[in-house]
């Protein structure tokens, strides 16, 4: 049980690093949000897992509240992220902020 | 109205759920009777429209979410091929992350959705996958823009963006 909490742990570490890496490398906000959003989401449910899976294991009372709890939050991480990340796109293109090297903008001209 | 009642009333019940234990008012304590409560209504008020109506055109209300086989749809469909197409997703996104090999672009999808609340799964779903972003929605016509990391095709149809997205969230929303 330790060594699956590790490897857990070690998958949100992975993701969370290249999320950090793709917001130094993409050109643009559009892109940008797609990895500073996305690959962080990724990790993140694998912490929360990480998290749930030690909760289960140590058991108590204390420690299964803490699993519960963290389900709760992993369902709100994931109806609140696209939620965001969606208004941030939005809000981006509404004020006229072009994606960079685009092949192609069926959103151009509307709204 | 009513459908704002009934949203507060399951919110309601799933913060009983939560709170199973608390106090001496049955199971619960009266503190949390009270905020469970207030935050229901007040989920109620704000979800309402959204859970249980159909879109503004015909607005006309409807109950189905209240089916529980529905909610257990929804359940598989988040642990088996959405939870897999964002695995997968995601390593293509960390490719190119690391290789910088990107095609940006806004495109347009026609998912063929009729409910407000099956178009907000369809539109989560397509942003929670990574190397895709849902900007905008035509609310006329429930035509998604969507900005797609790797364009490989400028007028693409809905399975090769999103998969099987839109057959799950017409499963379990309409």
């Amino acid at each position: 049980m330790g060594g699956l909490i590790y490897v857990l742990f070690g998958i949100s570490v992975v993701f969370n690093g290249l999320g950090v890496i793709a917001l130094i490398r993409f050109p643009d906000v559009y892109t940008r949000l797609h990895g500073a959003t996305k690959c962080t989401t990724f990790g993140s449910i694998f912490t929360a897992l990480g998290i749930i899976a030690y909760g289960f294991a140590r058991g108590g009372a204390a420690h299964e509240t803490l699993a519960i709890h963290t389900i709760v939050a992993l369902v709100a991480l994931l109806v609140t992220n696209p939620t965001g990340s969606h208004a941030i796109a939005r809000a981006a293109h509404r004020s006229g902020v072009k994606p960079k090297g685009a092949v192609v903008d069926r959103l151009e001209g509307r709204s | 109205m009513l459908a704002i009642l009934v949203t507060a009333v399951v919110a309601f019940l799933f913060y009983l759920l939560l709170t199973l234990g608390s106090g001496s008012v049955g199971e619960w304590s009266a503190t949390e009777l009270i905020t469970g409560a207030v935050l229901s209504l007040i989920a109620g008020l704000i979800a309402g429209r959204v859970v249980f109506s159909k879109k503004e055109r015909s607005g006309k209300s409807h109950y189905r979410m209240l089916n529980p086989l529905r909610w257990l749809t929804f359940l598989v469909y988040l642990i088996g091929p959405f939870f897999f197409a964002m695995a997968r997703a995601n390593l293509d996104v960390a490719y190119r992350v690391i290789t910088g090999r990107i095609r940006p672009g806004i495109v347009r999808l026609s998912p063929g959705l009729s409910t407000d609340l099956g178009i907000t799964l369809l539109a989560n779903s397509i942003t929670l996958t990574p190397g895709t972003l849902s900007v905008d929605v035509d609310e006329g016509t429930g035509d998604l823009f969507v900005h797609w990391i790797n364009v490989k095709d400028t007028e693409p149809t809905c399975e090769a963006v999103c998969g099987s997205f839109p057959k799950w969230a017409r499963r379990i929303a309409e």
